[in-house]
């Protein structure tokens, strides 16, 4: 028995039928072909599939796409803008805040939740932000960095503007 | 700029990922593509009674269930192993069929009963669990050492003991049996090198392809070395000819070793998908993962080692049992053997070593190599002995350590080193890590400070660690002599194309390495182009003519050293070419830059003009062929040896037990580096993983052989706030045996970090006598031994 959910992705408005049973993160991979978001836990520990619903770090592995509807969303292909760079992919790349990739997009997208609660983070801060978020590759000292590039970068543009 | 070597260049493949753009293994989509689900095995050990599929073949989308029994009618193998490690009397090691689907007994907990191939990945996993499957549970054993006690119960009925092999090596027990006798002291530990899980955050997957049309066979799958896989596949499991058959391990969501393996699941989607004339994706969930991954380490060992009154070594006698699980997994016999025993020399000049392994089956999951394979386990046995000595003598560690260095050597001007335990080291010096290491942590302020931190009720400790590790694997002939059933070469193919681009092709791969990007700073800088004129293309059997894959720290050792055979007959080819447009003769010509120059002159031809000479060979020289494009097979002298020194600082909580790593130091001498930002985060991974191991880490069975801990909500990984920022630094030792002088840097971090960490903890709590914890030091554990 399918739901009709209606959901903005990325800035662009989709209307889908569902399976109830659709978890959000499946939605986005299978149905709109998104594969940014990758699946790395079946208990929500992960954060490989975490994504901004209404602008808040989401697991997208806890929340089914009936849950989205009316929601807007914003996924790691959301990220950059007209080709230019978010300062959080700028900084992964800078520092080196990525090795096989595969929970890059999760780490990227709870530290912009991170820097929109709090722009300018201490270490700790952002080691106690990304607790939720495996990586296994980095031993996490150059997602710290990474991080800290893209706070800093952000805070420039801002003087700038 | 052409000059990319040792230059911290960005990386090449970033661009992908952090768009959302990479191509994992789950991410493809093949048209009228089917879903697998395996229904495993809840129990260890148990007689399967009956499998009945028809309530799940009745539901609607299910396309067919496949089981033991059909695998076992279809006449094809089991999954073989890679290496072959006999008894100490000569017998052959056992080595029981791993079929793909079990018929008749269950032997771990996971072990694959059936497979249920759907329309969607839901549909299957409802099927799959109506596929009623009866169970005799029988009783299981998962510890080593207990498999081997009388009365156990029995993995293989062709397996007495369970034991799949008995192996030493080194001196003559006897002979070390009485250089231990003149000890003036002997410090002995028993542990258990815990079972650690590799956990890479993209679970495995594989995706089978059969097209009826051509009789051909695609495999997507997240693998370290698809080569090895396609060999595996095709010519040991399901018979299939090879060239009928294409590999692709695309994007690969890290490895750490547990995707070196060919697994069951592999083999299964290409037969299933053959059977169907549909593709068949199967994608494990994490739980999934955590039952069916190999596992790594699992030791239980008791190790001595003897000194003399001054302090130096005079001996040292291990016995290990270690876990192999239930079947042989690719690599997992030379694992606990060749690259355990074999690091058992150490940094030292121990004269003395016998090093005795007993393999053995559980009822557990394969267990083979985990980043370092062997030689974590090695080191930390040798690095506990040496702080434990240290505190037992009341010498000071580091000075224990300095007074039993195996001098330095350059491996040129002096000699390699033979150990006691078949290896020559190529070049090190072993004092100059250790004394970076304690500057950068300043060592004698270190103490003061904690000696006065004891006064104010505060446990801080200091643990050192100074490794070797035998990596760039390796000599085909001599792994051929130990038991390896497949070479260890390396292939790089260097293709330049008409207008000056280059394609290389390398047989090594990358999940997380960065090779697009080191592996290109090499060729671009050789050939004197821009990085950009250069693509590395890998992880494709297709493209790629051969490979032996990415582990054992091998990629650039080898895989880089072929592709610089590969440049060097370019080269030698294009000299040829641009002396004949040059009017010169070769012997006149130099190359840099990017253009053979005549010596002494301006008169030069650039590498794009040859290149599209070679390829437009109108006005060329007599006899020579067309073409700029050559392949190379790079089969290494030695392995390659990194060592350093890690050295921890903790703080131990008195009320809690709780361990807070304070400071991690590492110096690292891995050869040359060639990026020096790749390598770093090399180290830092590394690191991490072995402070888990040391800390958080350890797989649980109980004692019905239940993995009690298969969940990220049970198993403790290493996450951002329970690390510092490390501080790391490098000595650069070249390898006198490659062209590029490096020598591996993936799995250093993880080899030396893990016994850093335990000693540090011990330190911190001498004053309580504790000598010995097991790990991982988790609160409760240390909080017992402080007060009990």
């Amino acid at each position: 028995m399918a739901t009709t959910i209606q959901v903005t992705v990325n800035g662009k408005a989709y209307s889908h039928d569902v399976d109830p049973r659709t978890l959000l993160v499946q939605y986005l991979r299978d149905v709109l072909g998104l594969t940014g978001t990758h699946v790395g836990c079946d208990t929500s520990n992960c954060g490989a599939c975490t994504i901004l619903v209404d602008g808040k770090a989401v697991k997208s592995c806890t929340m089914l796409a009936v849950q989205a509807d009316g929601s807007e969303v914003k996924t790691i292909e959301g990220m950059a803008d007209n080709g230019t760079l978010h300062p959080l992919q700028e900084g992964f790349r800078e520092e080196h805040g990525l090795q096989c990739g595969f929970c890059t997009p999760g780490m990227i997208m709870t530290s912009a939740d991170l820097l929109e609660r709090n722009p300018n983070p201490t270490e700790h801060e952002i080691r106690e932000a990304l607790e939720g978020n495996f990586c296994r590759c980095t031993g996490y000292h150059n997602i710290v960095k990474s991080v800290q590039y893209a706070a800093k970068k952000i805070s420039n543009q801002e003087k700038v503007a | 700029m052409t000059n990319y070597i040792g230059k911290a260049v960005k990386r090449v493949e970033d661009k992908r990922f952090i768009t959302g753009k990479g191509r994992y293994t789950d991410d493809i989509i093949l048209p009228g593509m089917t879903h697998a689900y395996i229904v495993r095995s809840p129990y260890a050990h148990a007689r399967i009674s009956s499998v009945d599929t028809s309530a799940a073949e009745a539901i609607e989308g299910v396309v067919k269930v496949f089981t033991g029994k059909d695998i076992a009618e279809s006449g094809i193998n089991g999954i073989p192993t890679g290496w072959q490690v006999n008894f100490k009397n000569g017998d052959t090691m056992k080595e029981p069929p791993h079929p793909l689907l079990v018929s008749d007994k269950a032997r771990y907990m996971g072990d694959a009963v059936a497979i249920v191939i759907a329309e969607s990945r839901e549909i299957a996993r409802d099927a799959g669990d109506m596929v009623e499957v009866e169970y005799e549970e029988l009783p299981a054993v998962a510890d080593a050492k207990k498999a081997t006690e009388a009365g156990a119960p029995l993995v293989h009925d062709d397996a007495p003991n369970n034991m799949c092999f008995d192996w030493e090596l080194g001196n003559p027990k006897a002979e070390v049996d009485e250089a231990m006798s003149k000890a003036h002291h002997i410090t002995t530990l028993e542990f258990v090198n815990q079972r650690v899980i590799p956990n890479a955050i993209e679970p495995r997957s594989a995706i089978g392809h059969f097209e009826e049309s051509s009789d051909k066979y695609t495999l997507y799958t997240t693998s370290q070395n698809p080569h090895l896989t396609r060999l595996l596949m095709c010519a040991f499991v399901l018979g299939i000819p090879e060239h009928k058959v294409r590999v692709v391990a695309p994007d690969v969501g890290g490895g750490f070793g547990s995707k070196i393996f060919h697994y069951a699941e592999e083999a299964l989607v290409i037969w299933c998908s053959q059977r169907l004339k549909r593709p068949v994706k199967w994608t494990a969930d994490r739980s999934e993962a955590f039952m069916t991954d190999a596992h790594g380490r699992d030791h239980v060992t008791k190790a001595e080692m003897g000194f003399d009154k001054d302090g130096k070594i005079m001996g040292l006698r291990v016995k290990t049992y270690a876990n192999l699980g239930a079947y042989l997994s690719t690599f997992a016999p030379c694992v606990p053997t060749w690259l355990h025993g074999t690091l058992m020399q150490g940094l030292y000049t121990t004269p003395k070593i016998n090093v005795d392994v007993t393999g053995v089956f559980t009822h557990t999951v394969m267990v083979d190599a985990y980043r370092g394979a062997g030689r974590p386990e090695a080191t930390y046995l040798l690095e506990r002995l040496m702080d434990t000595a240290a505190l037992e003598m009341k010498i000071d560690p580091a000075e224990l350590r300095r007074k039993n260095f195996i001098p330095a050597f350059d491996g040129v001007k002096q000699a390699g080193y033979q150990t006691q335990v078949a290896l020559q080291y190529d070049s090190g010096n072993y004092q100059g890590v250790l004394k970076r290491a304690l500057e950068m942590v300043g060592y004698e302020k270190f103490r003061e400070e904690q000696k006065a931190a004891r006064k104010d009720g505060k446990l801080l400790g200091i643990g050192f660690s100074t490794y070797i590790e035998a990596c760039g694997i390796a000599p085909s002939a001599v792994v051929g002599a130990l038991g390896a059933r497949a070479g260890l070469y390396e292939v790089g193919q260097v293709r330049v194309q008409p207008t000056g681009k280059v394609s290389v092709y390398t047989g090594s791969h990358s999940h997380g390495q960065g090779h697009e990007t080191t592996f290109a700073q090499v060729v671009a800088d050789r050939l004197g182009i821009p990085m950009d004129d250069v693509e590395i293309i890998h992880g494709d059997s297709e493209s790629v003519a051969f490979g032996m894959g990415t582990y054992g720290s091998r990629s650039l050792a080898v895989g880089g050293s072929a592709i610089v055979k590969s440049l060097d007959k370019i080269i030698e080819k294009g000299a040829k070419i641009a002396a004949h447009k040059l009017e010169a003769s070769e012997e006149d010509l130099e190359f840099a830059e990017g253009k053979w120059t005549v010596k002494g002159t301006d008169k030069s031809v650039g590498f794009g003009d040859v290149a599209l000479t070679a390829y437009v060979p109108h006005n060329y020289p007599a006899g020579l062929e067309p073409g700029l494009d050559f392949s190379s097979f790079y089969d290494p002298a030695n392995f390659t040896y990194p060592f350093g020194a890690h050295i921890a600082i903790v703080e131990v909580d008195q009320d809690t037990g709780k361990v807070s790593l304070k400071r991690f130091i590492a110096v690292d001498d891995v050869g040359n580096v060639i990026n020096p930002m790749i390598v770093d985060g090399q180290i830092h991974g590394g690191l991490a993983q072995g402070i888990g191991q040391a800390l958080l880490e350890g797989a649980v069975y109980d004692e019905n052989g239940q993995l009690i801990n298969g969940s990220y909500m049970d198993y403790t990984m290493p996450r951002a706030d329970d690390l510092p920022s490390f501080e790391i630094d490098r000595q650069v030792t070249p390898c006198p045996h490659n062209p590029l002088g490096v020598k591996g840097a993936g799995e250093a971090g993880t080899i030396g970090s893990t016994p850093a960490v335990v000693n540090a903890v011990m330190d911190a709590l001498s004053p309580f006598g504790i000598k010995n914890l097991e790990m991982p030091l988790t609160p409760e554990r240390v909080w017992r031994a402080m007060n009990s």
